[in-house]
């Protein structure tokens, strides 16, 4: 291993990332873009759910239910209508996503107590998810007038008597605010460094066959390993830059809490861009064009980056057979560390088997890279 | 420069390169000395660039040994790899580079020291003529100051022996030129130049030549002894007033070994020249074809390489 060699293969690179106004932008701009919109738009919190009130009784009992929905925080009342049409008109234009209809005779039967009193919602089951917990939501405030009416009838007929029943008083640990901003960001860290190193990374061999000058490196006496650690070098620091772009907008712009240690997740995420960058190396050495590197380094980092790395979707609720997938996926190990570090303010002395799990793929994948570009040269 | 290794710079044992079925070089036997311009002539495909590509250790020969500069190839690219300079077909800097880090990066792979690092630079930027485009992109050169920089770094570290494979594919009849007076140099300073090419008056300049075809060393020698292979005396240049004409009634004639175009005449192999050229006036002016020029002619490059893949052809049909 020649110090020397290795160092001019990372200023050549380096070199080349600064020179391309293409992956400077996808190395700097993408993690922007991603954590802008992933920050933003991707919320899985469900607030102000849009409503409209169809109230055929207009008396006080009614109009209270209806104050209790426009006093929640979950809802916002955008109309009341007098019939169903301009509530299926607007759920088609998706203004609306909750319909609440109370009959005509809703006060009379309360009071008579009769029958029991009926309210109809109707949900935008198009979208589910939201459509579920809204559901949820709204049978809570009804469920809430119910027990005051018959707390304030106990009242009245018989004095007082407390109203009786188990309430459940929830609190969420680590992210109390259940904001989905908070779980998000951090797991975003690990899939923006995943994809962009890995993208950066899978052009980078392929481009050298394709342009000729990898026969022209090859009758050099650089090394295979020198060639790969020399790329990994260059890139090493765009996934750096990429990590601190992250961190930043995280907790400056996001408020996201950091309640760890910054040093344990900086070595960590030191280990992971490591395999991750040698991924995108493999990649680009057994494909040797630059389109189909490109294209099995997403499939490669993208799909399992998403999906099967725990950063939305739970990996313990899925089927046994992608569980046992997911175990191979790196960014799974990162992203629990991030997580970890964030929002739990926990360190090695729990996170160790991530960490070493990382450095274990770090390790075999770097060896099957020096392999794969040695066996290139033969 | 490294020590100077005792023997052939080359030396090529029983050399075979296979591709599945195809067989690109097939036992190949070669020695070249040091200090030689050594060409390796052929058409596409015959071999020219797998032999350099083995010998550079970018590939593995099937069978049979190569040894550059002292070493075989098989068992120590390294030893080779740090005594050879090798220039492909393909120009192969980095476009996105200035001309200066190009420099730079190859005296990094190739280990040039920091100290002699300035005087090499020197010598390269001059070498090229590009000492005031140290600066610009490589992609902005012409092709002829391409050529001349690759040049340039396959030579930082000083190698004895170069690999050249159709250096001056490419480029313009000035620039050849003054590549071939680079490589002229190279060789008086004691470099060993082993250079593949299709173009024959590139053929002229090599000390020694060898020509293959189909995979096979067909011919060798230097370019004055495969002329004389061919027989001084016996080839014949005629023009006249219809040449196809003049093809179609000369050939398989009396006496006449072969008749070829050539530019704006018919290049006439025969045994006996004076009978032939009797013969062939008689002829062609009962055939009512004037003559214009007929005369002995000394063979090119171009003649013996295409009478000597003509007869492979005959032979192998």
């Amino acid at each position: 291993m020649s110090f020397r060699r290795l160092r001019a293969i990372a200023h050549k690179e380096v070199l080349h990332v600064i020179r391309d106004p293409r992956s400077l932008a996808s190395a700097i701009a993408i993690p922007l873009i991603m954590l802008l919109i992933f920050g933003y738009a991707l919320s899985l919190d469900v607030d102000r759910i849009p409503t409209i009130v169809y109230n055929q009784d207009l008396r006080p009992e009614s109009a209270e239910l209806v104050r209790d929905f426009t006093g929640s925080r979950y809802f916002q009342v955008i109309e009341g209508v007098s019939s169903y049409r301009p509530i299926s008109q607007a759920m088609d234009s998706r203004r609306a996503l909750l319909g609440v209809v109370i009959p005509a005779d809703f006060s009379s039967n309360i009071l008579s107590g009769s029958s029991p009193a009926q309210v109809q919602l109707l949900f935008d089951g198009s979208d589910s998810n939201t459509a579920a917990i809204a559901r949820g939501y709204a049978e809570g405030i009804v469920a809430l007038y119910a027990a005051r009416l018959r707390s304030q009838a106990q009242d009245m007929h018989a004095g007082r008597v407390p109203p009786v029943g188990v309430s459940a008083e929830a609190r969420v640990w680590y992210n109390p605010d259940m904001v989905s901003r908070n779980f998000i960001v951090p797991g975003l860290i690990a899939v923006i460094m995943m994809i962009i190193t890995g993208n950066l990374s899978s052009l980078t061999i392929a481009r050298e066959w394709e342009n000729g000058t990898m026969e022209q490196l090859l009758s050099t006496p650089v090394r295979p390993s020198e060639l790969a650690l020399g790329k990994l070098a260059a890139y090493f620091l765009v996934g750096l830059i990429d990590m601190a772009i992250c961190m930043f907008v995280g907790v400056f712009l996001f408020d996201v809490p950091f309640k760890g240690s910054l040093l344990f997740l900086t070595i960590s995420s030191l280990v992971f861009l490591f395999g991750s960058l040698c991924t995108g190396v493999w990649v680009s050495a057994t494909f040797r064009t630059q389109l189909m590197a490109y294209q099995m380094g997403t499939l490669i980092s993208f799909l399992p980056g998403f999906l099967l790395s725990g950063f939305i979707y739970s990996i313990s609720s899925m089927p046994r057979v992608i569980q046992a997938i997911a175990l191979f996926v790196p960014a799974r190990y990162f992203i629990n560390i991030s997580k970890g570090v964030f929002l739990k303010g926990i360190g090695p002395e729990i996170l160790w088997p991530d960490f070493l799990l990382l450095c274990g793929y770090g390790t075999l994948i770097f060896f099957f890279t020096v392999r794969k570009l040695r066996e290139k040269v033969a | 420069m490294l020590p100077e290794t005792k023997g052939p710079a080359v030396h090529i044992e029983k050399l075979t390169k296979r591709f599945g079925d195809f067989t690109a070089v097939a036992d190949l036997n070669l020695d070249v000395q040091p200090g030689e311009i050594f060409g390796f002539l052929g058409p596409n495909g015959a071999g020219k660039s797998t032999t350099i590509r083995v010998l550079c250790g970018l590939m593995a020969p099937t069978s049979g040994r190569a040894v550059v500069g002292g070493f075989d190839v098989s068992l120590h690219p390294e030893e080779v790899k740090r005594r050879i300079g090798y220039m492909s077909q393909k120009f192969s800097l980095y476009d996105d580079l200035t001309v200066k880090e190009n420099i730079q990066f190859f005296a990094g792979v190739y280990g040039v020291s920091a100290e002699k690092f300035p005087a090499r630079l020197e010598f390269v930027l001059k070498m090229a003529e590009l000492e005031d485009k140290q600066d610009s992109l490589t992609s902005l050169l012409s092709g002829g100051w391409k050529q001349r920089l690759a040049l340039g770094c396959a030579i930082l570290h000083e190698p004895p022996i170069l690999f050249l494979d159709e250096p001056t594919s490419g480029v313009d009849p000035i620039a050849r030129r003054n590549f071939w007076e680079l490589i002229y140099q190279l060789s008086a300073s004691g470099h060993t130049i082993f250079v593949t090419t299709h173009y024959m008056d590139e053929a002229e300049y090599c000390h020694r030549i060898a020509l293959m075809y189909g995979g096979r060393m067909i011919a060798l020698g230097s370019p004055l002894e495969l002329k004389r292979s061919l027989g001084v005396g016996h080839l014949l240049n005629l023009e006249s007033s219809d040449l196809l004409e003049s093809l179609t009634q000369l050939y398989g004639g009396d006496n006449i070994l072969d008749v070829a175009v050539f530019g704006g005449g018919l290049h006439i192999k025969v045994d006996d020249a004076e009978r032939a050229i009797a013969w062939i006036r008689q002829t062609l002016s009962q055939a009512g074809i004037e003559i214009s020029v007929l005369e002995p002619i000394t063979p090119s490059m171009e003649d013996v390489f295409v009478s000597l893949i003509e007869h492979e052809e005959k032979a192998a049909a």
